[in-house]
């Protein structure tokens, strides 16, 4: 059975990380085979305060995490959507399965990251892709691939 | 290709998905791809997709659900092959 696509709206909604574990303001664009997205870094993250003191740099499996919530989570979503009704979407959960990921420079705070994730495959609800983090004037910040399988969540 | 030629294969594709490298000396046709080779389950699809490359065929979920054991994945295969 097949559905038609999610709007980028009902994706970003499905999302369902949350503050202050979220990491997508904005969908830029989605189809079966990219997304894109956005997140701007507030200054009152609270990783910030311990990584590190007087010094703020976004954690490194915080950009993963990032890159994780458009390249899966919302792409997942999108792919979910095309084969199964939105209650059975909004009850699947992405949980994390592999990542291979290199780093070429630091995040700050106020800074605006996009994601853009190419899937790689779709396939009994494990998805891999491959993803790029660019700051907004589309310098690189990190890529590599990313891997998560859809669970339906408990209760 | 006959079954020995499959399975020395099919152990191929498995060997960098496994967590019990030490269970590989002794991998038969009746080794568990879980349970003995410690294959962790979110890793199958990739194993899956490896053996339709390897061998030019097609699995669906249902068959792929079926395979417990290294000799299920060589069986299966002979028979897509046949």
């Amino acid at each position: 059975m097949t559905f038609g696509p999610l709007s980028l709206e009902d994706v970003l909604a499905l999302v369902p990380q949350q503050r202050p574990f979220r990491f997508l303001d904005r969908i830029v664009s989605m189809n079966e085979s990219h997304a894109v997205g956005e997140y701007t870094f507030r200054d009152d993250e609270t990783f910030y305060q311990g990584h590190f003191p007087g010094n703020p740099v976004t954690p490194g499996v915080i950009l993963i995490e990032t890159m994780c919530q458009t390249g899966l989570v919302a792409l997942g979503i999108y792919l979910l959507g095309l084969e199964s009704p939105r209650d059975e979407v909004a009850q699947t959960v992405t949980l994390f399965t592999e990542c291979e990921v290199e780093f070429e420079r630091v995040v700050k705070p106020g800074d605006t990251v996009r994601v853009s994730a190419e899937k790689l495959y779709w396939r009994r609800r494990k998805l891999k892709s491959t993803v790029v983090l660019s700051l907004a004037d589309g310098t690189s910040v990190a890529k590599g691939t990313v891997a998560g399988m859809g669970v339906r969540r408990d209760g | 290709m006959d079954q020995q030629e499959v399975f020395t294969k099919v152990v191929g594709i498995l060997k960098p998905f496994v967590k019990a490298p030490e269970a590989l000396a002794t991998v038969s046709m009746e080794t568990s791809v879980l349970k003995d080779l410690k294959v962790n389950s979110a890793r199958l699809v990739d194993v899956v997709l490896e053996i339709e490359d390897t061998f030019g065929i097609a699995v669906t979920d249902a068959q792929a659900d079926s395979v417990k054991t290294v000799g299920d994945a060589v069986n299966l295969i002979l028979a897509a092959k046949a």
